[in-house]
């Protein structure tokens, strides 16, 4: 019952940030360089007066602007994001068409960061102050630091050009005609490079919010009385210490999560990762502005969608909270 | 202790600053040591690292000067991660300040703004806005400094909550100075601390999305810079490790020596805090 009230708040408050960037988006368009008209002219060849009025008319670009604010928000209501200028398919299509694969590669990445993120920075809280636990934070230092393509780029390097184990692009294998398990382990194949430089930055962040929470969950009294009982430490770090840190751990995992979404960008860019990542460096090559605004409202949503089940997860995981917000 | 003994106390912090003041030097240094446009292609292209006097870093897929670009692209780096983060700073410390010292109404108006503003993903936002506003120095400042405000405002929000009710506060409240004198000379300089720590972290996750900007071809046309150069060589990657390689280390070692000299500040401003760490 509070379970379905909070999902419906949420959802609530979900439609309305969306409302607000569909507005957003609608002003960007307003701002982007060039009539449509003229660019919609141009690329097909012919650019008189009349054809020009024709266009405009079509695309209701003659109208006043409370008329095509209005049509592009109900527009987006009922999932029309327009065309592509460029593609001349809906925008809609080409987004749902690259989706799965933007979710295959997120989500693993997410799964990848976010265990190896939390052994990295357990083990770290439970040798601070030795050298050991100081070499795991300085690794996820520098993995912070590192920009995320070129981390993609020196993969490719080493493992596809020198080494040869990887392939360096692509989803699959193209005319190998794989089908079944074959098929699935070659896209696996093509997903490990892709997903591990996306989630090494993930991974420096996890590891240090985890250490930072496991060094204050070992503060707690109820660890005093644990270690009072003579438990011993390991099962005092797992049961008692990590499961309580895990709690601002999903929080804020989810609020990361969300920026995985734009750091795939850089990563399908670099893997000809058939994404929506990928589809915006495209779209951005073109200048296809409806196409790109589209897929920038698509990645909010995501953001959100990501949010809100982290949410739950977090109520899930913590019985103790049970009020909204 | 005084305030660089503290700092030092940090081996980190005085790695970082060493590395940091380098590259300054290397910024400074650019328009003497190659006075040349890094744009000029100046040798045949594909020329390998240490293979010829003058080129030490080799040439890219146009002969232009590896070392050169690197040089330049150092002030550019410093130049927008410093000028995004103080437009950050100008547009996060004000909302921030107000919402935390009114509260009521107006704080929750400012906190919902921005909210949005962090919900929406930083980097695709900031793709659309320099695209849309076509890309230049400019545009790129303007487009980082408006995806990495909220932070700041947040930070300087509760501090003003945790200040606003303190003593001091309350004498210069009775003398009859004016909310806008409480704000600036009194709560303001009280937060300057941990205001001053983000800062230097903002300003290395500002040279990061620049140079992914950059990267995608979203730099400005006219300014060498770290990511384009990297950006320009993915596709020869196989050929010439180095074109990538070099202006990726630069990035690499600038972004960490500011994360290093924040924690150092961290420690030297904060000095409680760091102890009970």
């Amino acid at each position: 019952m509070l379970y379905a009230r909070l999902i419906i708040m949420r959802l609530f408050k979900a439609v309305i940030v969306l409302f607000l960037i569909v507005i957003l988006n609608f002003l960007l368009i307003q701002l982007a360089p060039g009539d449509p008209a003229a660019i919609l002219a141009g690329e097909a060849g012919a650019a008189d007066q009349e054809f020009l009025n024709q266009l405009r008319e079509r695309f209701g670009l003659d109208q006043p602007m409370y008329v095509q604010l209005w049509r592009y928000v109900s527009g987006i209501a009922m999932l029309d994001f327009g065309y592509s200028y460029r593609l001349g398919v809906p925008v809609f299509d080409l987004i749902m068409a690259r989706l799965p694969a933007t979710l295959l590669l997120t989500g693993t990445a997410f799964l990848i960061s976010l265990v190896l993120g939390i052994i990295a920075g357990s083990m770290a809280a439970a040798r601070v102050k030795k050298p050991s636990g100081s070499i795991i934070m300085a690794l996820a230092l520098v993995f912070y630091a590192t920009p995320l393509f070129w981390v993609a780029l020196m993969s490719v390097l080493v493992f596809s050009v020198y080494l040869d184990w990887l392939p360096a692009y692509g989803f699959y294998t193209v005319g190998a005609g794989y089908t079944g398990f074959a098929l699935v382990l070659d896209v696996a194949k093509h997903l490990i490079l892709p997903a591990t430089t996306l989630a090494l930055f993930f991974m420096a962040i996890y590891t240090r919010m985890t250490r930072t929470s496991m060094l204050d969950a070992a503060q707690q009294d109820y660890v005093k009385t644990a270690r009072a009982k003579g438990l011993k430490p390991g099962i005092i770090q797992r049961r008692h210490v990590l499961r309580n840190a895990l709690l601002p751990i999903i929080t804020l995992a989810g609020l990361q999560a969300g920026q995985m979404v734009g750091g795939a960008i850089l990563t399908e860019t670099v893997f000809a990762w058939p994404g929506i990542g990928r589809l915006m460096f495209e779209a951005l090559q073109q200048r296809d502005y409806n196409l790109l605004l589209g897929i920038f409202f698509f990645s909010a949503a995501l953001v959100i969608v990501f949010n809100i089940i982290t949410d739950l997860v977090y109520r899930l995981a913590d019985p103790r909270i049970k009020g909204a917000s | 202790m005084s305030f660089f003994a503290r700092f030092a106390q940090n081996r980190g912090a005085l790695v970082g600053l060493i590395i940091l003041l380098m590259i300054i030097a290397m910024a400074i240094l650019a328009p003497l040591l190659f006075p040349e446009s890094p744009w000029r292609m100046v040798q045949r292209p594909f020329l390998p690292p240490l293979s010829q006097d003058g080129f030490p870093l080799g040439t890219d897929t146009m002969g232009r000067n590896v070392a050169a670009g690197l040089m330049h692209g150092a002030w550019v780096s410093l130049l927008i991660g410093l000028v995004s983060t103080s437009v950050a700073l100008l547009i996060g410390v004000p909302l921030g300040a107000i919402a935390g010292y009114y509260g009521g109404l107006i704080d929750d108006i400012l906190m919902r703004f921005t909210e949005f503003f962090q919900t929406i993903p930083n980097f695709a936002l900031a793709i659309v806005l320099v695209a849309i506003m076509q890309p230049s120095v400019t545009s790129i400042v303007l487009a980082i400094a408006l995806v990495s405000w909220p932070p700041v405002a947040r930070l300087v929000r509760a501090e003003f909550m945790s200040l606003r009710n303190r003593e001091y506060v309350e004498a210069a409240r009775l003398v009859g100075q004016t909310n806008t004198t409480i704000i600036l000379r009194q709560i303001l300089p009280n937060t300057l601390s941990p205001i001053i720590v983000l800062a230097s972290l903002m300003v290395a996750t500002a040279i990061l999305l620049e140079s992914s900007l950059s990267f995608l071809g979203l730099g400005d046309p006219n300014v060498m810079s770290w990511g384009y150069m990297i950006g320009a060589a993915r596709t020869v990657i196989r050929q010439a490790w180095w074109l990538s390689f070099f202006p990726g280390v630069a990035i690499l070692l600038t972004v960490l020596a500011l994360n290093l000299v924040g924690e150092g500040l961290d420690d030297a401003l904060n000095p409680k805090l760091s102890r009970e760490r």
